[in-house]
């Protein structure tokens, strides 16, 4: 549905964009510069994959198409593990994704050599709607132990000793999680499987063996909805459906040992600790560095070395993604990508063909 | 007329191949479904064997596929689908046929009609909104199995109706006519007669309320590893499952998800094999006209 609507918005966008001017830019010689795309005629670019860059790309969409009218945009959220199967497949002339493509995967990628464009970086909160609460500390042990249900009151010794000054009521927690297969899922499970030193025993993945006595819900917003409507609960959300939901959330201890809450900065200094290999891969989760958020999710967009077509508006567009596009992040509560990478990117763009 | 006869021997030619391909082009369809479905089906079918049935562990992070506890939830919503479903279909298909002022008929059967065309989707939102939040029922095998007796009350009622129909109205005159009551004509003439026919009816809701996905996704709760007959425990069913996890499954995952499905495959067309078998047989016996 939500898919349907953002389509048609954009169709709707690039319509009335198309009509401006048609005989103006004739002169334009056409393929000069990589920053101009596709000479005269009008570019439909489409692409797919996850739904954490879904905001995002809803914002940058129509702030390139309002510079370049000519190009229209279909970004259609599936997820994750869908954007890399039309990838592979060709289907699409880009993909976004929050893990890359896994080894054994590689062969299924029929367009040739590609590149990881990484372009976000997002926080997972751990939202929680207890009475009285309204800040709490959470280390990833203790994370990990409420998630599988280890940790069942929210007076628990373990929760007290990090929240000396709040008052938590001896009232059950009850866990939410996604009941669809996520990128979300994967990355919070991935941090919890990283940094909780053996305590989380579910391993990690687009879905894991939750305990039966948990709550399910369907996307990022099905799960701040039971958050929302459950006294008690505490779940995984990320950072702007959290904060359209008024949910609070937690604090979490980074691997400085300090408690870090979910900010745009917090995030952004996640990826200050980042380590990157050649391929432009990384995580930023339990990322090093004082001010760091540790649940921080990062996602790429991947374009091919020589794509079968409209190759200089796809690179126009990861250009305007990388650099002005960055700059909308922090109003959709995401952040920008640090400088060293956002140089990597380019440069890694600049060999697509 | 050997002008007309040869005209219509090419018809009666042209008629009987159009008729055996679209025969052919179902069975091949049904056939290359599931050929594809069960080689796809394969790799997990060979590395968890017997246990893909029976065992109650779901865990895609250790490659562990046991499907039981969504063989168990998909049954189990349909059982309450049903137990709620035929009652009320079975009234209102009465009600309509032998109690109903003539005038109350024609819209009554129009609406309930109506129901069948409802997309599942809205009657998902519709529990989601009203039944787990505002009657407070959370999400459970209990509200996905109302969900679906709304679902398929209308398929039952509208096939009970017409088996209902088909009984002799000599029949029933003659039950009146030796002093039976209204209650007393129905048990007597029109439930035997219509006895299979109502069978075949409540298989085919049932093999609805089997299938069903968006509806049961929405409310079933998603909840792992839950056999019980507690009504209130969320639990989940697999159709719902497929629909969950498929778009990030990695291929053990997507080949586990498949081999879910043509479980359920086998499952419905047991029920609509039996369902067909029960109304024909009816229709045997009701001197052909079900």
């Amino acid at each position: 549905m939500k898919k349907m609507f953002l389509i048609g918005t954009l169709a709707l966008l690039g319509a009335c964009g198309g009509k401006k001017d048609e005989g103006g830019t004739k002169a334009d010689p056409g393929g000069s510069s990589a920053a101009q795309p596709a000479g005269d005629g009008p570019v439909t670019l489409n692409a797919s994959g996850a739904t954490f860059q879904k905001a995002f790309q809803e914002v940058a969409v129509e702030g390139y198409t309002k510079a370049n009218p000519k190009t229209k945009i279909n970004y259609g959220a599936g997820g994750s593990g869908k954007g890399r199967q039309d990838f592979a497949d060709q289907v699409v002339d880009f993909a976004c994704t929050d893990a890359p493509f896994k080894d054994a995967d590689l062969g299924k990628v029929k367009g040739g050599d590609f590149f990881y464009i990484p372009n976000v970086l997002g926080a997972i909160t751990v939202s929680f709607n207890v009475d009285g609460v309204d800040k709490l500390n959470l280390s990833a042990e203790t994370l990990a132990k409420i998630f599988q249900r280890d940790i069942k009151k929210w007076n628990d010794a373990a929760i007290a000793a990090d929240n000396k000054d709040a008052k938590l009521p001896d009232a059950d927690i009850v866990v939410a999680h996604r009941s669809d297969g996520s990128g979300t899922t994967e990355n919070f499970t991935k941090y919890l499987d990283k940094a909780s030193g053996g305590a989380w025993k579910l391993k990690s993945g687009s879905t894991v063996e939750w305990p039966a006595d948990t709550q399910a819900g369907n996307g990022n917003g099905g799960v701040a909805q039971i958050v929302k409507s459950t006294k008690g609960a505490i779940g995984y959300v990320d950072l702007s459906d959290a904060k359209a939901s008024g949910l609070k959330y937690a604090a979490i201890k980074n691997q400085a040992g300090k408690f870090a809450d979910p900010t745009p900065e917090a995030v952004s200094a996640a990826g200050d600790g980042i380590e990157v290999n050649d391929k432009l891969i990384f995580s930023a989760l339990d990322a090093k560095g004082d001010a760091a958020y540790p649940i921080t999710a990062q996602s790429w967009c991947m374009i091919y070395a020589k794509p079968k077509a409209n190759a200089a508006a796809l690179k126009s567009y990861f250009k305007y993604m990388l650099t002005d596009g960055q700059k909308l992040l922090p109003e959709i509560d995401f952040a920008p990508i640090p400088k060293s990478l956002q140089d990597k990117a380019l440069a890694q763009l600049d060999k697509v063909q | 007329m050997l002008d007309l006869r040869g005209k219509s021997a090419t018809g009666d030619r042209a008629f009987r191949w159009i008729a055996i391909g679209a025969a052919a082009l179902v069975l091949l369809v049904l056939g290359l479904v599931a050929l594809v479905m069960t080689s796809r089906a394969g790799p997990v079918l060979s590395k968890m064997g017997v246990d893909f049935f029976t065992s109650a562990r779901w865990s895609a992070p250790d490659a562990l596929f046991g499907a039981l506890p969504f063989i168990w939830g998909t049954l189990f919503t349909a059982l309450i689908a049903l137990a709620i479903a035929v009652p009320v279909s079975l009234g209102v298909a009465l009600f309509v046929t032998q109690v109903a002022p003539r005038w109350m008929k024609k819209p009554m059967v129009y609406l309930i009609d109506l129901l069948a065309v409802v997309p599942s989707v809205v009657f998902g939102l519709w529990g989601v909104l009203v039944l787990s939040q505002h009657f407070g029922l959370g999400r459970s095998f209990l509200t996905a199995g109302i969900i679906l007796a709304v679902m398929i009350t209308p398929i039952i009622t509208s096939l009970a109706r017409e088996v209902i129909e088909t009984t002799p109205p000599s029949d029933k005159e003659a039950a009146l006519a030796l002093g039976a009551t209204r209650w007393e004509m129905i048990t007597a003439t029109v439930l035997p007669h219509s006895r299979g026919g109502l069978v075949g009816a409540v298989m085919l809701g049932l093999g609805r309320a089997l299938g069903e996905t968006i509806a049961a996704a929405l409310v079933i709760g998603s909840a792992l590893g839950q056999i019980t007959v507690n009504p209130f425990a969320p639990g989940n069913s697999m159709p719902a499952v497929i629909a969950n996890e498929w778009g990030e499954a990695d291929d053990m995952h997507k080949s586990a998800l498949i081999a879910l499905a043509v479980t359920l495959f086998v499952i419905t067309i047991a029920v609509n094999l039996v369902a067909t078998a029960i109304v024909q047989r009816s229709m045997r016996r009701s001197g052909g006209k079900a």
